[in-house]
Parts: structure tokens; sequence; C-alpha cells
């Protein structure tokens, strides 16, 4: 789960990291009252999980209210687009107002889990404000780690050591730098996050150290433990349909090809994708219906499928282990109805009672369902249908 | 011979009285399996379903029934402590079924349990079977094909489970018997992984080849053909799910996410294939490219 940058700055600084003063506005009004309390300059940022903001025109630095309102007005009124929107772009309808500060330098922390040790790691780097992925290609060494043990969080010499790999050799510079590492291996504990990130951690002219910018995910898996956090989610960031799809504990993710996806188990929905493509179909979606699924459930999933207008057919393929393939039968049947085939649908069961499920489909006499003997020939049967 | 299980296995099931646990119970003894009792706490001293006795502690049911291997169906909030309550207990290993723990849960309980010396298997996978001896999970036991005889057998480890299913299916379909398979799990933080179990299938003498089925997300299969080069050399055939996959989105298990360039299905394949392991292009020719290399 993923939150807005002014949700991040909130859970940070009650950690003890200190941010610039900021206001979050949802109108052109409330941008101009904002600017009327923090003065000076400020920056105006539209909140939206995806990134390229600074590019697409909508981080804006203002120096007056008419500014303010003007950078407000179109940020609120127009989509952004970028890299990671796609060209349709995204609307914005959060803006987040922040007293701008005169930046000295600007370094880069975070705290992840490390998959390959098995435990968090704490990285930073003099090289703040960029991708930290491209510090990473590009100059490996200006990264400094620290891991963390599982059963202790970050110990006292291991943020003197972050610190001094900072560079920051003023005592008071040190230290609130410290604070703020410690601040955000907090968060990354207390709300079991999987990224905590600042970026930039910035020295201002005056010496102070200040995060400006901030980005938090969580454990999805965690979000169930922590009721700040479901307070926090926007819905209005996901896709409807995988939204829709959660509700049924169904695993469902939007793709841009013709080939509707129905499948039992992750791996094999993954690869039920590469089949398509390597047979020369482009799949619409992933999907995977998961072990307990049930008629409903499945029914669901098909309803789900055919709402998107670019499916010109569907590939049903079943593994049954602890999914029975006669549920998917029973649903395949149930949807037929409920409804309506619009497409060709292309069936390959295998597994947990196929025979029942092959006789079911067989009764059920459903005129645009096409039955697969294995994998290849329902790859290319499909791929045939919607070429 | 088989890694890890055997027909002399004894296992109990933490969870037993559940709906999963006790579906999953009947299905393992079915299959020969030796289950011996169950996990339930506050429910000790009554007797499960299929007549097994029901514990409220692993210490209890460890001491009264002699097991040294849980299968843990406890739901996902309760899971990790589960898998540290059986590795006090002193259980050797521990089949953790259950999806969707959080990771920072299994960061601890990993750590507590290699310093207790107790293997993990999972979690978020379908468990360990031993075809024809022991089936420790949830995947469907008749796919498999028992060793018999001169015919060949291979060793399976995989990060998915209706894949796993596919693989073996079409190794059992061309008479390719398997020694043991072990579905590693989907989550990033997980017990044995690829580079140990390949030592295992290595020194196993029944084990003639290893399939190995990978996915996105992670860099286990880049160091597990760092792995092969050196130290593996029975052949290997290796399957990648998640060509297709965009980056930055998680498709279904918790670890299968390509973030910040890492964990590409393109740089798993080219890592496998410098190590001389033979990737299979389509999920449907696993066997088939197996059986060509035996």
């Amino acid at each position: 789960m993923k939150v807005h940058e002014y949700q991040a700055r909130a859970l940070l600084a009650e950690a003890g990291v200190p941010v610039p003063p900021s206001e979050v506005v949802e109108t052109v009004e409330q941008a101009g009252a904002a600017y009327e309390k923090l003065q000076g300059r400020v920056v105006v940022k539209a909140q939206v999980f995806a990134g390229g903001r600074g590019k697409a025109g909508f981080v804006k630095l203002c120096d007056s209210v008419e500014q303010v309102r003007e950078a407000a007005g179109f940020m609120l009124t127009n989509r952004m687009v970028s890299k990671q929107t796609g060209p349709a772009g995204v609307p914005v309808r959060k803006l987040l107002i922040a007293s701008a500060v005169e930046i000295d330098s600007e370094y880069y922390a975070a705290v992840v889990v490390d998959r390959a040790r098995r435990r968090p790691v704490v990285m930073v780097s003099r090289e703040g404000g960029v991708e930290i992925e491209e510090v990473a290609a590009r100059n490996p060494g200006a990264i400094f780690k620290q891991w963390l043990h599982p059963h202790l969080s970050l110990l006292h010499f291991q943020t003197a050591q972050l610190v001094a790999a900072l560079g920051l050799t003023d005592k008071e510079q040190a230290q609130a730098a410290g604070r703020v590492l410690r601040g955000l291996v907090d968060v990354f504990y207390k709300y079991d996050c999987s990224l905590a990130e600042i970026n930039p951690l910035v020295r201002t002219k005056a010496g102070q150290i200040v995060a400006i910018d901030a980005k938090l995910n969580f454990d999805d898996n965690a979000v169930f433990r922590h009721p700040r956090l479901q307070e926090m989610f926007d819905p209005t960031e996901e896709n409807p349909n995988e939204l829709r799809a959660k509700q049924y504990d169904l695993s469902y993710i939007a793709l841009d090809g013709n080939i509707g996806c129905l499948v039992n188990g992750a791996g094999l929905a993954m690869s039920t994708m590469d089949l398509i493509k390597l047979h020369g179909g482009e799949p619409a979606n992933f999907l995977d219906v998961g072990g307990s699924v049930t008629a409903e459930g499945a029914t669901e999933a098909f309803r789900i499928i055919l709402s998107d207008p670019n499916v010109k057919g569907i590939l049903v393929n079943i593994f049954g282990g602890i999914a029975k393939c006669d549920t998917i039968a029973e649903a395949v049947v149930a949807a037929a109805k409920e409804v309506g085939f619009t497409v060709p649908v292309v069936v390959r069961l295998e597994g947990t009672n196929v025979e029942r499920a092959r006789q079911m489909l067989q009764e059920a006499k459903i005129p645009q369902i096409i039955t697969a003997t294995d994998l290849t020939d329902a790859a290319k049967k499909v791929c045939a249908q919607v070429a | 011979m088989s890694i890890l299980v055997n027909r002399d296995t004894k296992v109990i099931c933490q969870g037993i009285t559940g709906k999963a646990g006790a579906f999953h119970t009947a299905r393992c003894l079915e299959y020969g399996t030796k289950i011996v009792g169950g996990v339930s706490p506050g429910k000790g001293g009554t007797t499960s379903e299929h007549g097994l006795p029901v514990f409220n502690t692993c210490h209890d049911a460890l001491a009264a029934t002699g097991a040294d291997v849980s299968l843990i169906f406890v739901p996902s909030s309760f899971a990790a402590d589960a898998a540290l309550e059986a590795a006090d207990a002193g259980c050797s290993l521990v089949v953790l079924i259950t999806e969707g723990i959080p990771t920072l849960d299994m960061v601890k309980a990993r750590e507590y349990l290699d310093q207790r010396g107790t293997l993990l298997i999972g979690p978020n996978c379908p468990g360990i079977i031993t075809p024809g001896e022991c089936k420790i999970g949830i995947m469907p036991g008749y796919i498999h094909k028992a060793k018999d005889g001169k015919g060949r057998a291979v060793g399976i480890i995989s990060r998915s489970g209706t894949l796993t299913y596919e693989a073996v299916w079409q190794c059992t379909e061309r008479g390719i018997a398997q020694t043991t398979c072990v579905g590693i799990g989907g989550d990033p933080v997980k017990g044995l992984n690829f580079i140990e179990l390949l030592d295992m299938f290595e020194e196993d003498p029944d084990t003639d080849a290893v399939v190995l089925i990978g996915e996105i997300g992670g860099s286990d299969e880049e160091s597990a053909a760092r792995h092969i080069e050196r130290h593996v050399t029975k052949p290997v055939v290796a399957f990648i799910a998640g060509r297709t996959a965009p980056p930055g989105k998680r498709m279904g298990h918790a670890g299968a996410i390509i973030s910040g360039g890492e964990g590409t299905a393109a740089s798993k394949i080219e890592a496998l294939q410098q190590a001389g392991v033979v990737v299979a292009e389509s999920p449907a020719t696993i066997g088939e490219t197996m059986a060509g290399l035996l």
C-alpha cells in the first residue's frame, strides 16, 4: 500500500523528523489561504502516487499568493501526464503547499528489506535529490549501508557510521541527522513499511537538517494491524477493477492487451501471460483466482475481465489442486448465463475433479466455449480467435 | 532416496481443527503421511476428526508423539508465532503453508529458526512431497510419480504452487519420476532457498536432475545460477515466470515484483543460461525439455 507525500510527512514528523511547515489543500481558495499562513517562498506539489511530477510541471515554486493560486488552479484542473502515468494521465485532487528552504546540500536516506540477507537495510548517500537506482547504477560506492539485526533496531554505532558517511562533521548537524535516521527506522518498524525513504534530506543554508520529500510504502500483508494506515488508504488512486477483485480475494492486474486470463495460482497466471505472448497474443490482465476460490468469486472474475472493453477473447487455465476444476466449470456455466459471453472463451482444465468439470461444460452447450487439450493448444487457440 | 522427508517422517499439524488444516491433514493421511497429532490452543485433550490427539502446545505434541516436523495452517496474523513455537519445541523442519504473513514477522522468525537449527519451508507455499512416501502440504498427490527400479527421477524446487503441479504433471506423463518436490514459496523472506536445496539434490543418489522454477522479483535465481556453475554437476532445467510482467506491479505473490530494475525475468534467464542451465521457453515444455536432457 502507498500513501501520499503529505501523509508520509505527517508520519515522519510524528517520529521526530523535521519537515518544513506545510498545508494540504483541495481548492484554489484554500491554496490562497495556505499561502497567507506560510508567507515567503513556497513550493506547490500535486499529491499523486505517480512519479515525474517536476518534469510534468506539477511541482512549482511560488513567491506570491497570485502565483500560488495560478499554480493550484492549473494543477487541480489538468490531468498530470508523466512517464509513469501513461498518456491518459491522472487527476490531481490534493496539493501540498510547503515553505521552501534554501538548500546547501542534498542527501538520501532510506530503509528497505534486503531480501537476500533477510533483514532491513538502512541506506544513505551524499547524492540526494536524484533517483537512487540511478546512483546505484552510476556510482554504487556512493551508497553506504548498515544492515539491522532482525531482533534489534538501529544501534548507536550504526547511526554514527551512517552520519559519518554523509560527511556531516558539525556536531549539531550530525546529531540532527542521527535523529532523522532513528525516526525513519522507527516509522519503518512501527508501520511495517516495505520502503521508508527521504529524498532529498537537506542541509539548509542556515545549517538545519530537514526532510523535503518522503515516500512510504507499506507491506500489504501487515495493513490489517494498522488502523492509522487503513484510514489513510486512498481508493481514488487505485484501479477500480483491481479494488473490486480484492473484495472477492482475487488478485487482478489490468494490462494493455486483448486476451483476458483467468488462472489459479500466481506463478501459473504469470506463465499464462508469457505463453500468450509467446504465441503472438497480448494479455489483457493478470488474474489469479487463488486456491480457495468459490463459484461466486470465479463468476465475479469473469465480470471483471469482460468489463474491460479491449478483451476480445478469454483464456481459462486451471490446474486444480486445492481449487477444484468443477468449481471453475460451475462458474463458467453461471457466468455464461448471468454475464453472457460476448467473446470466445478457451478453457483448459487439468487436475482435481477434471472429469466432472469437462462433463459439466459439455452438457451446458455454451457456443462461445472452445476446449483445449493442453497449455500450448489453449494458447494457440485463443490467439487464433483474437487474430 | 529423497531429501528432507520420507516414509518415516512423523508430522504434527498446527491448526488441525481449522477448515484448511483439517481438510489437508485428511488428504496427507490418505497419501500415507504419518501425521501423528495436531495442535490447537484450548482444544488440548480432544481428538481431531481424523482420530488424532489434539494438544494445546507444540511442546506437548512433540513430547507425546515423537514427531519432529510441523505442518502449519495457522492464520497469517499468528503464523510466524506458530513457527517460532514449533522451533522452540524442537522441530527440525517446519512447513509453513500460510499466505499473507507480514514480512517483518518473517524476518524475526527466520532468524530465530536459524538459531535453533530448525529448517523452514515457505511461507506462502504448497509444501513438500516425496512421492509414494510422504506428502506434507496441499499439492494434489496423484499427479506425482514415485521412483521405481531404474527409471529416471528429478528433484523439483519452485517458488510457485500450481506452476509446480504443471511441471510435475508434465514429467509424470513422460515417465519421469520425482524424488522430492519442494515449493519454497512466493514471499520475499522465506526459509530454504534454491541453493540449499540444490546441494541436497546434488548429494541425493536417486536424483538424476533438477527442475528449478523461478519467477520475477529478487535475485535468488541469479544467486542459484552462480552456485550451479561452481557446485552442481547434475543437469538443471529451469523455467522463469513473468517475462511479460510490467515493472512495479506485484504479480500475486508478495515477492513477485520488479523494482528498481532488479528482478526481471530476462536477468534471471541470462544468468541461468550462462551457468549451463537449460531454460524452457514455455511453461508447457518443462517436462519435454527435461526428457530431452535425460
